[in-house]
């Protein structure tokens, strides 16, 4: 594999590995998007990671999402978050209710999260998205529509019962069920 | 631009079983290629944390001056036509100079240094430059297989422009002798590929009676990048 003199190539990903909790999520802080300030509504974001085995302790979850009108990278709302797993697999995002998000070119696309999932034995990190089940935007939702039906489901997070303020989200890595990932 | 082929031989593929970890997570399944009018795929990802005096100077994070060979780690950031990627936020973290992280699961029986952390975060200036001052990281063991040992390395994590341009790498430092029995690096298909892993030592930003230099440019994949085939 040769590339022209000069022509840059990307520089290759690597494993984020086990060990980067003191460097990228020392700061807690960066579970909190909904800071003081924030319009929307108010919810936890509760993600687990599993792998083919069970849960993954070591993974570093992070998401990106629009503020309540859909907007993204707004003065009051930068919306981007960043956790490690713990030993169940878990980690909870404190955030908003993200809005519809219009784009020119796909029309609307349903209210939904980016998240990138790094962890031991990613080589490269991947991405997906967060949807939430029951919204009616969801049937015309752009991406979603590339997307084989029976797979869907994998992008939905749901409400468990007794905790109204809660969404959770499962990333199955690979097995029955695996998570629908993007490539970018 | 790199062409797709160019992307598949230089980016490691998620299945590796030498590196048995991706074994049981890497996705097995195709994944579905995100059109590139997705606007909010291009929107800047912010990864802002507040920059500190002492962030990029690893040695003087703590009271006392950590043990080991002092160096400094500078480059460019560049996307994939060469233009610098200005006021982009570059972090670091890494094991001290006896292959020990200041990490609780690191139960690898060499010494703690209480005067390194072993963490660095910095901004790119207009010019894309980065700079750090720290410690030459030892070697470790892993347990991936017999007598696995990891090559001294940095791991860096950096944003650029756009969900495409997400990046997190690993630094090593020239002819290691530990490279040939390394899965990480050795995942990566492509020879050219894995040299640019290697940063050079560089008597340019080596300092007198101070620190050696090394120099490690990253180029970013950037918002019109190749799309990355659904490839595991
Ligand atoms: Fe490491």
């Amino acid at each position: 594999m040769t590339r022209d003199a000069g022509r840059p190539v990307a520089t290759p990903s690597q494993t984020v590995g086990p060990f980067f909790h003191f460097g990228l999520t020392a700061n807690a802080a960066l579970g909190t998007l909904a800071k003081d300030g924030v319009r929307g509504e108010r919810i936890g974001l509760r993600i687990r990671v599993l792998d083919r085995d069970g849960p993954v302790p070591d993974a570093m979850v992070e998401i990106y999402h629009a503020d309540a009108e859909g907007q993204y990278g707004q003065a009051h709302f930068d919306g981007f978050g960043r956790l490690p797993t713990d030993g169940d697999g878990t980690c909870v995002f404190e955030t908003i209710r993200p809005g519809a998000v219009s784009t020119r070119a796909d029309g609307a696309q349903a209210p939904h999260v980016n998240v990138c999932l790094f962890a031991r034995g990613l080589l490269r990190h991947v991405y997906t998205r967060i949807y939430f089940s029951g919204d009616a935007a969801l049937d015309e939702d752009p991406l979603i529509a590339l997307v084989p039906p029976a797979r869907r489901s994998t992008l939905l997070a749901s409400q468990p019962s007794g905790e109204p303020a809660v969404w959770e989200f499962t990333i199955r890595l690979q097995g029955e069920g695996e998570t629908v990932f993007f490539a970018l | 631009m790199s062409t797709p082929q160019e992307l598949a031989h230089s980016q490691p593929p998620l299945l590796y079983p030498p590196y048995k970890s991706t074994i049981p997570r890497a996705p097995a399944e195709p994944m579905i290629q995100v059109p590139r009018s997705f606007a909010d795929l291009a929107a800047p990802l912010f990864g802002h944390l507040p920059i500190g005096g002492t962030d990029n100077d690893l040695t003087r994070q703590h009271p006392g001056e950590p043990l080991g060979e002092r160096i400094v780690v500078a480059g460019r950031i560049a996307d994939e036509d060469g233009r610098a990627v200005p006021d982009t936020l570059v972090e670091l973290w890494q094991c001290n100079a006896a292959g020990r992280y200041f990490h609780a699961r690191d139960d690898h029986p060499a010494p703690l240094d209480p005067n390194f952390g072993g963490a660095g975060r910095t901004l790119t200036d207009a010019n894309g430059i980065y700079r750090f001052v720290t410690i030459k990281p030892g070697a470790y063991p892993w347990r991936n297989h017999h007598n696995a040992w990891r090559p001294a390395h940095i791991h860096f994590s950096l944003f650029g422009t756009s969900f495409q341009s997400r990046l997190v790498t690993q630094m090593y430092f020239p002819n290691d002798p530990l490279f040939p029995y390394d899965p990480i690096l050795q995942s990566v298909p492509d020879e050219a590929a894995r040299q640019r892993l290697v940063s050079q030592f560089d008597l340019a930003l080596t300092e007198p009676e101070w620190a050696l230099g090394y120099r490690f440019d990253i180029v970013l994949r950037g918002r019109h990048s190749t799309p990355f085939e659904g490839r595991v």
